[in-house]
């Protein structure tokens, strides 16, 4: 297969970005399109220019590191996956190809494709736990039984991978599929229930103080979840935030 | 050559860790907050050390090269965790536990250590839970299990085919509680470039900040190195793009010795190579093995026919498949060990029965159609349908199917697209885990005074061959179980010491040879790029100390990794700067490593000359060519010392002693 690739290239937060053109030619339908972006890098490296930084790492859709903006669709065309997982059989020859970074305010580009997503990470340290010690005498685990509809949703809202598709999708730039993703997980275990509606509050609130946007229910984000987390999540992270804000 | 002490307590097998938690130093909790502790790596092992460490109430500086602690390789193990509960009543129980792994290590590992994992294993499960960490469960509310290769009861824990990523989120999730109170001190995109050695102890690390491409000292009173497995050395693997050997090589040239670096596992069921453009391989969870059945054709024509594209595998008739492993090992049938299983699909291919579309024709096929069959009558029977049709058993039994490990059928067909509800998958051996590693004693401590080891960066569990399951519950029994006690019995001498100075010779000399091989790097404007050495080097790793190995190739190996070693340090080119982000630079590092690493990989292998685990040397095998093993001569742990060049490594023996199991032949028959 042979390319066209108009890819965003930007040296750091505080220069101007712009779309570079490249081509790139003998593409196998079956590579991945990172495995076409690897071999861009070779070409770019090949002509003395500096390679397109992005941000990958696990390839196989787990890791949440890859992060690309595709023809318009976060992680690219394609139901549940990430840009990692997505192969090239998926365009055709002579195809052009638009590949910006996630835009959103809270996640600051650092360089061409890289983005800051460090505020997921502090909305996590603000609440995303348990509060329990590590210690080789906590309770058995079979001593409280779980209901398998909710050890199963639990389940589902915790397969997050935190890329922040969810974000880039959204027209608000809104975290909250993510948030609510830990919420719900933790809300819907017995060993998550003490400290649910803190923890709520805590998330909601540094989620806000990061400059995400708010939810206007558009549903875009579950749409491109690369992992399918459902919005069901979100309506109940605002029955655990309101219970948190008026008890 | 000298024999190293391990420190095993003494006392009967199953008093030992508890009779050495009763008697090692501890700190007290107010001096705790006067000790600074440094962990590299943020997976199983580093996340669950540096959650524990901080809550003990220790200074905790984190560094991972991600961008988030929750992205490392962890999170990519898929089928489950073992642990000794004994839930399923099935006879299991510590010693067995044990006993397995011990087995199936081929008899190379060491037996206190083994023993203490399989004695904390149950712990880790409790840990978990109280987590959150949402695991399968039954209608009944309680834990669900399955089995693995190698063994004969179901003691694997798992949360569907992400039971690493839930782990690891749990880990990372008691990170984060520590974070917030700021008791870990979070180093993201960071990488370690060196250990800095005070009066022979760790006192610190130098690491690049990936972000703005300065080079930073950090002190503390220890170093704990949890950085992971070095499949990565074959260019090839299941291993993340990133995953590399760096942090434990510079131990190793800083005095820890390297401990059985030959010892790699295969991993029998991986998607097969699509072509030279591919980058990395990709996993199909052990687990896929308690239901599907592997096969080739049983006829030499047919495997032909089907590589030419002519002939669906759904096509030849049950009597004309060959399934190997089921004919072979009837006892363990398709969940032999890994390092069996994949060599029997070596054997088959080799022998001219694979059904890949490469040259090699190199895959097998992986078949679930009697499962789906099996489940869908079980499940018709259920609902009250005993008389369903074929095709109602087989869209019931495709459902079931889909609830155990519908992710892995969905990456599959992402990947290769085939559907493997209707066709059987394909799948070939590929790297996965490297059970060699910084040799460490019972405390897990290095050969460096200070610097610790843990997780599979180390070498000290799994022997020759690890068990599938087996490496998150090593990883988290170091983390959260072992390391946290092992590590106050040392520190314990550092509560006057106060903090460690950054300004001192031993952190000038360190960061200034850091700095000048990067200059080196970005000055050379070599012919190729970082890649192009690693993927020629990769192929030489693979062809020649891969699957089997023998004395010829492996001299050949050695010289022709030390051309292309010379030849990457002549002619490699790294564009861009220093400063900021250079992902080429990175890459640069870490392939400078690799190189150096191989070489002593392929003197390992040839200094072994008997077959064991996933140490296979073609000369030491039976007529039916299972592996022979050489207790009289070969019953320890080569662990290596750095001299300058790998050629001038010396050698140091570990003997290994076993007083608790009997050595025997391993059968699987």
């Amino acid at each position: 297969m042979n390319l066209t690739l108009k890819v965003w290239r930007q040296n750091g937060n505080k220069e101007k970005g712009r779309m570079e053109t490249y081509q790139v030619s003998d593409i196998s339908p079956d590579s991945s399109f990172l495995e076409m972006m690897d071999i861009l890098n070779e070409q770019l490296i090949e002509e003395g220019k500096e390679p397109v930084a992005f941000d990958h790492d696990c390839r196989e859709g787990i890791c949440g590191m890859c992060s690309m903006y595709i023809n318009g669709e976060a992680h690219g065309p394609g139901d549940r996956i990430t840009t990692c997982q997505l192969h090239m059989r998926e365009f055709n020859d002579g195809d052009t190809i638009h590949i910006e970074p996630w835009r959103a305010k809270a996640f600051p580009v650092i360089k061409d494709l890289v983005v800051d997503r460090g505020a997921f990470d502090r909305i996590m340290a603000a609440g995303g736990f348990v509060s329990v010690n590590t210690s080789g005498n906590t309770q058995d685990a079979n001593a409280i039984p779980i209901d398998k509809n909710d050890a199963d949703k639990a389940f589902d809202a915790a397969t997050c991978i935190g890329c922040g598709a969810c974000v880039a999708t959204c027209k608000n730039a809104s975290a909250m599929l993510f948030v609510s993703a830990k919420v719900s997980q933790f809300a819907l275990l017995p060993q998550g229930q003490v400290e649910a509606r803190e923890r709520a509050v805590n998330m909601v609130n540094k989620m806000d103080e990061e400059g995400f946007g708010n939810c206007t229910n558009t549903g875009a984000c579950e749409v491109e979840c690369p992992k399918g987390i459902s919005l069901e999540n979100i309506a109940r992270m605002n029955r655990e935030y309101l219970k948190g804000s008026i008890s | 050559m000298s024999t190293l002490d391990s420190k095993i307590p003494e006392g009967p097998i199953k008093d030992k860790w508890t009779n050495h938690k009763n008697n090692i130093k501890l700190v007290n909790p107010a001096n705790k907050r006067l000790i600074d502790v440094i962990v590299v790596g943020t997976g199983l092992a580093g996340g669950s050390a540096a959650a524990s460490l901080a809550e003990l109430g220790y200074n905790v500086k984190a560094f991972c090269y991600q961008d988030s602690p929750r992205r490392a390789h962890s999170i990519a193990a898929q089928g489950g965790i073992n642990a000794a509960k004994n839930y399923q009543g099935d006879g299991d129980s510590t010693y067995r536990l044990f006993y397995d792994t011990v087995k199936g290590g081929d008899y190379r590992s060491r037996e206190a250590n083994v023993y203490r994992l399989a004695e904390v294993s149950a712990n880790i499960i409790d840990q978990c839970v109280a987590q959150g960490v949402p695991f399968a469960r039954d209608y009944g509310g309680l834990l669900d299990n399955r089995s693995f290769g190698g063994v004969q009861v179901s003691r694997t824990f798992y949360a569907k085919g992400q039971t690493g990523q839930q782990l690891l989120l749990g880990c990372y999730s008691a990170m984060s509680r520590q974070i917030g109170k700021g008791k870990i001190q979070m180093y993201n995109r960071h990488e370690m470039m060196d250990i800095v050695i005070v009066d022979g102890k760790a006192r610190g690390i130098i690491a690049r900040n990936l972000v703005t491409g300065e080079i930073e000292r950090h002190s503390a009173h220890a170093v704990v190195v949890a950085s992971g497995g070095y499949g990565n050395v074959f260019f090839l693997s299941t291993n993340a793009m990133g995953s590399n050997v760096s942090a434990g090589w510079k131990i190793h040239k800083k005095g820890a010795y390297f401990a059985n670096p030959c010892f790699t596992q295969i991993h029998p069921t991986c998607i097969p190579q699509h072509g030279d453009q591919q980058s990395k391989l990709t996993l199909m969870s052990e687990s896929l093995r308690n239901d599907g059945r592997i096969w080739v054709p049983a006829k030499k024509e047919d495997a032909e026919a089907v590589r030419a594209g002519k002939l669906k595998p759904t096509d030849i008739a049950e009597e004309d498949r060959d399934y190997y492993l089921e004919r072979r090992y009837p006892s363990f049938g398709n969940l032999v060990p890994r390092d069996v299983a994949s060599r029997a699909a070596k054997e088959r291919c080799d022998a001219g029965f694979g059904v890949g579309t490469n040259e090699t024709g190199e895959a097998v096929y992986l078949d679930f159609s009697s499962a789906i069959m099996r489940y869908g009558k079980e499940d018709a029977n259920v609902h009250g349908h005993p008389d369903a049709s074929e095709e109602e058993i087989r869209e019931r039994g495709e459902k079931v199917v889909e609830s155990k490990y519908g992710n892995l059928f969905q990456m599959y067909e992402k990947i290769t697209a085939d559907n493997p509800y209707k066709t059987p998958m394909k799948i070939y051996p590929a790297v996965h885990y490297t059970m060699g590693g910084v040799w460490v004693d019972y405390n897990l401590m290095t050969t460096i005074d200070g610097c610790y080891c843990i997780g599979e960066a180390n070498f000290s569990d799994h022997g020759a061959n690890r068990l599938g399951a087996s490496a998150l519950m090593q990883g988290l029994a170091d983390g959260y179980f072992v390391l946290p006690y092992t590590i106050g019995d040392y520190l314990a001498e550092d509560i006057r010491t106060g903090e460690i100075p950054t300004d001192t010779p031993e952190f000038d000399e360190a960061e200034k040879s850091v700095k000048e091989r990067i200059e080196f790097f970005l000055n050379n404007k070599g012919k190729h790029s970082v890649d192009y050495y690693h993927k020629r080097f990769g192929k030489v790793m693979w062809n020649k100390v891969g699957m089997a190995r023998n004395e010829q190739g492996l001299k050949e190996a050695i010289k022709e990794i030390r051309e292309i070693r010379e030849e990457f340090w002549k002619e490699v080119t790294v564009p861009g700067s220093a400063d900021g982000i250079n992902q080429e630079l990175e890459k640069a590092g870490r392939v400078a490593d690799f190189l150096e690493l191989g070489e002593l990989f392929a003197r390992d292998a040839l200094e072994r000359n008997e077959s064991c685990g996933g140490h296979f040397r073609e000369e030491y095998q039976t007529e039916e060519g299972e592996a022979v093993r050489d207790d009289k001569n070969y019953t320890f742990v080569t662990a290596w010392e750095y001299k300058g060049e790998p050629s001038e490594a010396v050698l140091h023996k570990e003997d290994l002693k076993y007083e608790n199991i009997e050595l025997k032949t391993r059968s699987y028959k």
